[in-house]
């Protein structure tokens, strides 16, 4: 939980192209202080130019970037507070271990003593302290990304840049890692910021998610925000599941064209004409007689052990509605179910043309 | 190294047709080899064992000036064409896609000797550059930067490139970048390159008859002027020599090059 704090990184205007490819189209964007920040978008949205341009290698078109009230854009990359770890760690792989964490500290023209000393205190918090002398090929995957860490928050940077941190290990080094990543981030009090496509990666670690649409900032919320109360058809839609329905905006919710009255909240924001209603599958449930309701068939049953889902079916509709409830379901293949929702958790979103209508 | 037996054992008649191969190639290099621990005085007759014909070729004075001279222009032809290869390497790898310019770079490894041979002694010619050592060296180092450049290119490709964007990031400038992370992360092809290098100019002998001086032959030549009034068994000793300092060379440089600790 991060308490109110100043803003670390202010992003103003940035807007940048390759060639012809707009790759960052008038971002603006604060990072604060001590939070662990995720830039989540897919391939092509601009996260990685954003990411590029925070650590210098790249100058961006337009706009300004500043760290604490400097600017940085000024600055070339060995001169940042910034450091950053990559997707592909870029291990020096003519060093040992212990060679490329104190890399970073020789460049600084630290004493030998004191290089030594924090190089050991920093491979003892990545759980590296017996791997001093080992060479990066001699590492496994989950090893080799705690020395690109190591190395990393060694210079003791303001901002830790992470490029998909997570992507390159196997699923259970990652549950590991992403636990860590999190306790370090408490620990060392640096600033993260984490670049991805995994949804997943940024909702379990993230304080607070930049969503990335095509080179612009969609929405830039904590977790539970962005999935609860998304601002956006598109942003609901890439977060999560979701079951949408089409129609016209009415006092009570929506009005579907076949399905009449969708009952739905605007939560206070403007929208008229044409809007989506979001409704995610575990605040759908069974009505119970006299409700006002949907007939829906059951296409199908999926158990998870935790929670089952139905797919349902709706006449006229191709596209099916996921509906999650705890634990098994008694719910069968072909049978009718009723659904219902309580129309608060269900949002009103202005429609957008980018989801496709169903 | 296994499985291969394993294959090999299976296809008896390719296991003929390799040892075949291996007896065309190796051969006449053992022949040469016997001929030189030969005790008599000529050639093609062997008649016990002796070192005799090692000892004459150490003491004979044009084999230890034209060794001399040629451990020159090999020593700095590869130092050159190491440093200048490794160079071009990097700038063709980093700053072109071009695959014109990389088939330029690469060239003068294919281009027959005599026509680099012709050329360069047209070059001179037209420069007035008297001849010696160091037009040798020179046009050694036209070839031989070539094939540096091949071996660094070839390891450039499967380094990885974000390794200078890491140097940057953890505080290094563009020079000590350079210096210690591409440098030593293309080591062992620089290595490498400079052993091809080193043997290909040790016994060059096209380039060198065409852009020597008179006064300073190199090995190969002494060696041709030796030959044209009939072979010796102290030719045979020299051979053997030479060969084996190119064959530890090349094996070296195998090595360096073969991708162990990285990927």
């Amino acid at each position: 939980m991060t308490t109110e704090s100043k803003n670390l990184i202010e992003i103003k205007n940035l807007t940048h192209d390759y060639g012809s490819v707009r790759a960052l189209d008038n971002v603006s964007l604060e990072i604060r202080e001590n939070e662990f920040f995720a830039l989540l978008g897919p391939s092509g949205c601009g996260k990685t130019t954003l990411l590029r341009i925070l650590a210098g290698f790249e100058t961006p078109l337009e706009g300004s970037v500043t760290l604490a009230g400097v600017d940085l854009i000024s600055l070339p990359a060995n001169k940042r507070p910034i450091n950053l770890m990559f997707q592909s760690y870029a291990l020096f792989p003519h060093m040992n271990v212990g060679q490329n964490v104190a890399y970073g500290l020789e460049r600084e023209k630290l004493p030998k003593a004191q290089i030594k000393e924090r190089v050991e205190e920093v491979l003892k918090t990545v759980g590296l302290q017996d791997k001093v002398k080992a060479r990066p090929s001699q590492l496994s995957g989950g090893q080799r990304q705690r020395v690109a860490l190591a190395r990393a928050i060694v210079k003791r940077p303001k901002l830790l840049l992470l490029d998909e941190p997570l992507s390159a290990l196997d699923r259970k080094v990652r549950s590991e890692m992403q636990l860590e990543l999190k306790r370090l981030q408490l620990e060392v009090g640096i600033t993260f910021v984490v670049v991805t496509h995994d949804q997943e990666e940024a909702m379990s670690m993230a304080d607070r998610i930049a969503v990335m649409v095509e080179g612009t900032v969609g929405q830039v919320d904590s977790p539970v925000d962005l999935y609860q109360r998304p601002s956006t058809a598109y942003v609901g839609d890439f977060i999560g599941e979701s079951n949408f329905f089409d129609g016209v905006v009415v006092a009570e919710g929506i009005k579907h064209a076949s399905l009449g009255i969708l009952p739905g909240n605007r939560y206070g924001k403007d929208i008229s004409g044409e809007a989506h209603l979001l409704i995610r599958p575990e605040d759908l449930r069974v009505a119970v007689s006299g409700e006002h309701s949907i007939p829906t068939l059951v296409q199908d049953v999926q158990f998870y052990g935790g929670a089952s889902t139905l797919v349902l079916g709706i006449e006229g509709r191709s596209a099916p509605i996921l509906m999650s409830q705890p634990g098994a379901t008694t719910a069968q293949r072909g049978a009718m179910v009723n659904l219902t929702w309580d129309p608060l958790k269900a949002i009103v979103l202005p429609r957008d043309a980018r989801r496709s209508a169903l | 190294m296994m499985p291969v037996n394993k294959t090999l054992r299976k296809i008896r008649p390719l296991k003929v047709i390799l040892f075949g191969t291996f007896a065309f190639l190796y051969i006449p290099i053992f022949a040469l080899m016997a001929m030189s621990f030969n005790g008599s005085h000529s050639p093609f007759i062997l008649k016990g064992f002796s070192f005799r014909w090692y000892s004459v070729l150490m003491h004979d004075s044009r084999v230890i000036h034209g060794l001399i001279n040629t451990l020159i222009v090999a020593t700095g032809s590869t130092i050159l064409s190491s440093v200048l290869g490794t160079l071009l390497a990097v700038g063709l790898h980093r700053y072109t896609k071009s695959s014109f310019l990389n088939a330029f770079a690469l060239a003068p490894a294919i281009v027959p000797d005599i026509v680099l041979g012709i050329g360069l002694l047209a070059l001179y010619a037209l420069l007035s550059v008297s001849l010696g050592l160091y037009s040798v060296l020179l046009a050694h180092v036209v070839f031989s930067m070539a094939f540096v450049t091949a071996v660094v290119k070839a390891r450039l490709a499967h380094t990885d490139k974000y390794l200078r964007e890491a140097s940057m990031d953890l505080g290094a400038t563009r020079t000590s970048t350079f210096l210690r992370i591409t440098v030593p992360s293309l080591a062992p092809a620089i290595l490498a390159g400079a052993l091809l290098a080193f043997t290909l100019s040790l016994d060059e002998f096209v380039i060198a008859f065409f852009t020597n001086g008179p006064t300073t032959p190199t090995l190969p030549i002494v060696i041709y002027s030796m030959v044209r009034f009939g072979v010796t068994p102290e030719i045979n000793a020299l051979a053997t020599l030479l060969m084996l300092v190119s064959f530890t060379a090349v094996i070296i440089a195998q090595r360096m090059t073969r991708p162990t600790e990285d990927e």
